[in-house]
C-alpha cells in the first residue's frame, strides 16, 4: 500500500484531533477557529466534532484570551491558542514572556503552564508589512518558553502532539506558504521529541542548517548544487529551544562548510544564534566563515518585486553555497 | 415638499445645501465604484495580496470626513479605501498603490491595508485590529499641545473592542480633553464572527464609562451620521474633548474578496435585505430627488462620470511601473 499522504494543514489538523480525543483537558481557542475553521481552514472540522465548549472563538483580544490561556493551564487545562498570523505575538508579549516564561520558575516548581501557541510565519504572501513577519526569534530569546518550527507534514503532527503533551508553553509556528504541501503522514499515534534535529538530506560538500519554510528552500538548493557536483546536507534543527547543538555541530565538522537559514530578520535572529553555535562547536573543522542568510532587515514590502527580493530563495542559496564551496 | 420648507424656514442657503449633498452623493459614488474596481481586478489577479472591500458603508467615510477640514486627522483600517477616499485621496494613486506600483501612495511598499497620504491628513491605514487608536489619540494630543485646532478621527471597525489598548487610550483622551473622534463602524461582523458573540454589553457604555460624550446612529444614512458628526468634531475643536460614534452598518461583500461562500455565518437574505433596503447610495440618491436637488437622470449622469474616471484611474495603475527593486532599503530609516 502507498503511504498517506496529507498536507501540512490536514496533518496539524490530525494531531489536534486525534490529541483532544485523548485528553478532554484540551481546548482551542482563538479567533474564527470554530465554524470557520480559521481563515487558513487548518481546523475546519474541530468544532463540528469537539462542539463549542472545546473550540471557541474569541473576541479580537490576543492579549486576553492568552492571559486566560496561562491560568487555565495553571489549574487544570491544556488550552492551546490560535494567533493568526505571527505578526499579532506582539500583542501577546506580557503574557507569554512575562507571565507564562516565569511562572515555573519564580514558583519554585510549585505552578506549570502546560499551554500551546500555535501561530504562523512567513513572507511572499502579499501580506505587506504587518502580515508577513516570521518572529521566531523573539519566544526563542526567552528561557522558559519553548519554540518549535515543523518543516514538513510529518514533522508537524510529531512535533505538534509532543508539544501538547508537554508540561510547559509551547510556541508553534505554521508557515503559512506551506499548509498545501504534501506529505507522508502515518494514521497512527506518534511524537517527535523537542530539542532533537532531523537531517533532511544527507551530503558531504556543505550543510545548510535551516528552519520551517527554509528547509524547503535548502533542499531545492541543493538539488539544483547535486547539477554542479557539490553535496549538501540539510539539517533541520526542528526547535530553536531547546536547542540539539550535537547534530548541527557534528554535520559541520563533517562538511567544514555552513550555511544558516531562517526566514526571521537576519539580524539578532535565529540565524545568528545558530551561525555562533555553530562556530563555536566547529571552529577548527571549518574551511568557511559560516554564512547568515534571513529576511533583510527591511519591513516587508508589498510590491511583489521587492518582497521577493527580501527573503532567501533556491537561486539565492544556491548562488551563496555555490561561491562558498570554491 | 415639508423638508424644503424647513430649510427655508431655517434660512439655509439651498444652493449651498444643494451642492453640498450632491457632492457627498458623488464620494459615495466614487468610493461604490473603486470598490467595485478592485473586486475586477483582484478576481481578474492584477491585484495581489488581500482585498477588504467598503461597498455598504459609504456613508460613514463620507458622513464623517465631509464634517473634517483637509487639515484634520484620520486613521483608517484593513477596510480603508473609503476613509482614504473621503479625505480626498486620488482613485489613480490609490489603484497604483493597490497593484504595487512606484506611483501608488506608498510608492508600492504598503499596499491595500497601508495608504497614508500627509496631504490629507492621512496617518494611514492598519491591518493591525485596533493598531491605530494609540495613533490617532496621539494626533490629538499633538494637536492640543501644538495649538493647530486639528481634530483626530479614529475609524475602527466593532471588532477592535476586543482591544484592551482602546480603552487605555480613550481613558487618556478623556483624562486630557483630546480632540479625538473615536468612529465605531459597527459592520456587525469581525471577520466570520456576529459581533454579539465576542461583545458583551453594549458597545456606547464603554465610552460613556470614562465620560466621553457617545452617540450612535443609523450608519446607512449619511446626512445623520454628518450632523452628528459635525456636532462632536465641533465641541473637540473648540476644547470640549473627545466623543465616540457608533454607526451601524453593513458590508455588502465578504470579509475580503476571497469570502465567498459565507452563508454558514449569515444569510443570503440579510444580505439581500440590506442592499435593497438599506443601501447608503440610494438613500441619499431619494432624498436629493424629494428635494428637488436632482432627477433620476442627474444622478445617473453623475455615476456615469465617476465611472470613467475609475476606469482612467485604473488604466493608470496597471500600465504604471513597479518601483526599481533597490527600493526596498529606502525608508526603513528616516
Ligand atoms: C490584532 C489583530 N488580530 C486579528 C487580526 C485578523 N483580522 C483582520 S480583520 C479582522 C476582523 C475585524 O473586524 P472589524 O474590526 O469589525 O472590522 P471589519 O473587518 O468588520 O471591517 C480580524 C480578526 C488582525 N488584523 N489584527
Amino acid at each position: 500500500m502507498p503511504e498517506r499522504e496529507l498536507t501540512f494543514a490536514q496533518a496539524v489538523r490530525e494531531a489536534l484531533a486525534e490529541e483532544m480525543r485523548r485528553d478532554s483537558r484540551i481546548c482551542i481557542l482563538g479567533e474564527d477557529v470554530a465554524e470557520a475553521g480559521t481563515p487558513f481552514k487548518v481546523l475546519s472540522g474541530l468544532v463540528e466534532e469537539f462542539g463549542p465548549q472545546r473550540v471557541l472563538d474569541t473576541p479580537i483580544s490576543e492579549a486576553g484570551f492568552t492571559g486566560l490561556a496561562v491560568g487555565a493551564a495553571m489549574t487544570g487545562m491544556r488550552p492551546i491558542v490560535d494567533i493568526m498570523f505571527g505578526d499579532f505575538i506582539t500583542l501577546t508579549m506580557d503574557q507569554m514572556v512575562n507571565q507564562a516564561a516565569k511562572v515555573h520558575y519564580m514558583s519554585g516548581g510549585h505552578w506549570k503552564v502546560p499551554m500551546v501557541m500555535r501561530t504562523t510565519l512567513g513572507a511572499t504572501r502579499r501580506s505587506a508589512a504587518q502580515h508577513s513577519q516570521s518572529l521566531q526569534a523573539w519566544f526563542s530569546h526567552v528561557p522558559g518558553l519553548k519554540v518549535v518550527l515543523p518543516s514538513t507534514p510529518y514533522d508537524a503532527k510529531g512535533l505538534l502532539k509532543a508539544a501538547i503533551r508537554d508540561e510547559n508553553p509551547v510556541v508553534f509556528f505554521e508557515d503559512k506558504m506551506m499548509y498545501k504541501l504534501k506529505g507522508p503522514v502515518p494514521d497512527e499515534d506518534y511524537t517527535i521529541p523537542l530539542g532533537v534535529a532531523d537531517v533532511k538530506r544527507e551530503g558531504d560538500d556543505i550543510t545548510f542548517i535551516a528552519t520551517s519554510s527554509m528547509v524547503q528552500v535548502a533542499l531545492g538548493a541543493a538539488s539544483l548544487l547535486e547539477k554542479e557536483g557539490i553535496s549538501a546536507e540539510v539539517v533541520d534543527p526542528r526547535t530553536t529551544w531547546p536547542l540539539d547543538e550535537k547534530t548541527l555541530i557534528d554535520s559541520a565538522k563533517k562538511t567544514s562548510r555552513v550555511i544558516v537559514l531562517d526566514e526571521g530578520y537576519g539580524r539578532y535572529g535565529v540565524t545568528a544564534e545558530l551561525a555562533s553555535v555553530v562556530a563555536e562547536g566547529a571552529f577548527y573543522d571549518l574551511d568557511s566563515p559560516v554564512k547568515r542568510m534571513g529576511a533583510m532587515h527591511v519591513p516587508i514590502p508589498f510590491s511583489p518585486p521587492l518582497e521577493d527580493a527580501t527573503v532567501p530563495t533556491e537561486q539565492s542559496v544556491f548562488e551563496a553555497a555555490r561561491k562558498m564551496c570554491k | 415638499m415639508t423638508t424644503l420648507i424647513t430649510n427655508h424656514e431655517a434660512g439655509r442657503d439651498t444652493a449651498a445645501e444643494k451642492e453640498k449633498w450632491l457632492r457627498v452623493y458623488r464620494k459615495m459614488v466614487s468610493i461604490r465604484l473603486f470598490e467595485e474596481n478592485v473586486n475586477e481586478l483582484y478576481t481578474r489577479a492584477l491585484m495581489p495580496g488581500l482585498a477588504h472591500l467598503y461597498s455598504g458603508e459609504e456613508a460613514v467615510a463620507v458622513g464623517i470626513c465631509e464634517a473634517l477640514r483637509i487639515d484634520d486627522y484620520i486613521t483608517s483600517t484593513h477596510r480603508g479605501h473609503g476613509h482614504c477616499l473621503a479625505k480626498g485621496a486620488s482613485p489613480h494613486r490609490m489603484f497604483a498603490e493597490l497593484l504595487g506600483k512606484e506611483a501608488g501612495y506608498c510608492r508600492g511598499k504598503g499596499g491595500s491595508m497601508h495608504i497614508a497620504d500627509p496631504a490629507t491628513g492621512n496617518l494611514g491605514a492598519n491591518a493591525i485590529v485596533g493598531g491605530s487608536v494609540g495613533i490617532a489619540t496621539g494626533a490629538g494630543f499633538s494637536a492640543k499641545h501644538l495649538d493647530t485646532d486639528r481634530v483626530a478621527v479614529c475609524f475602527f471597525g466593532e471588532g477592535a473592542l476586543g482591544q484592551g489598548s482602546l480603552y487605555e487610550v480613550m481613558n487618556l483622551a478623556q483624562l486630557w480633553k483630546l480632540p479625538v473622534i473615536y468612529v465605531c463602524e459597527n459592520n456587525q461582523y469581525n471577520e466570520y464572527t456576529h459581533y454579539q458573540e465576542t461583545t458583551a454589553g453594549t458597545i456606547l457604555a464603554r465610552a460613556t464609562a470614562f465620560g466621553i460624550e457617545a452617540a450612535r446612529v443609523d450608519g446607512q444614512d449619511v446626512r445623520e451620521v454628518h450632523e452628528v458628526a459635525t456636532r462632536f468634531v465641533k465641541r473637540a475643536r473648540l476644547g470640549g474633548g473627545p466623543a465616540f460614534l457608533q454607526c451601524d452598518t453593513y458590508r455588502y461583500s465578504g470579509h475580503h474578496v476571497g469570502d465567498i461562500n459565507r452563508e454558514y455565518y449569515r444569510s443570503k437574505q440579510e444580505e439581500q435585505l440590506w442592499k435593497t433596503e438599506r443601501d447608503p447610495i440610494k438613500m441619499l440618491g431619494n432624498w436629493l430627488i424629494d428635494q428637488g436637488y436632482a432627477d433620476a437622470r442627474s444622478l445617473e449622469g453623475i455615476s456615469e462620470e465617476v465611472r470613467k474616471a475609475m476606469e482612467a484611474a485604473v488604466k493608470f495603475a496597471v500600465e504604471a511601473p513597479y518601483p526599481p527593486v533597490e527600493e526596498v532599503e529606502k525608508h526603513v530609516y528616516a
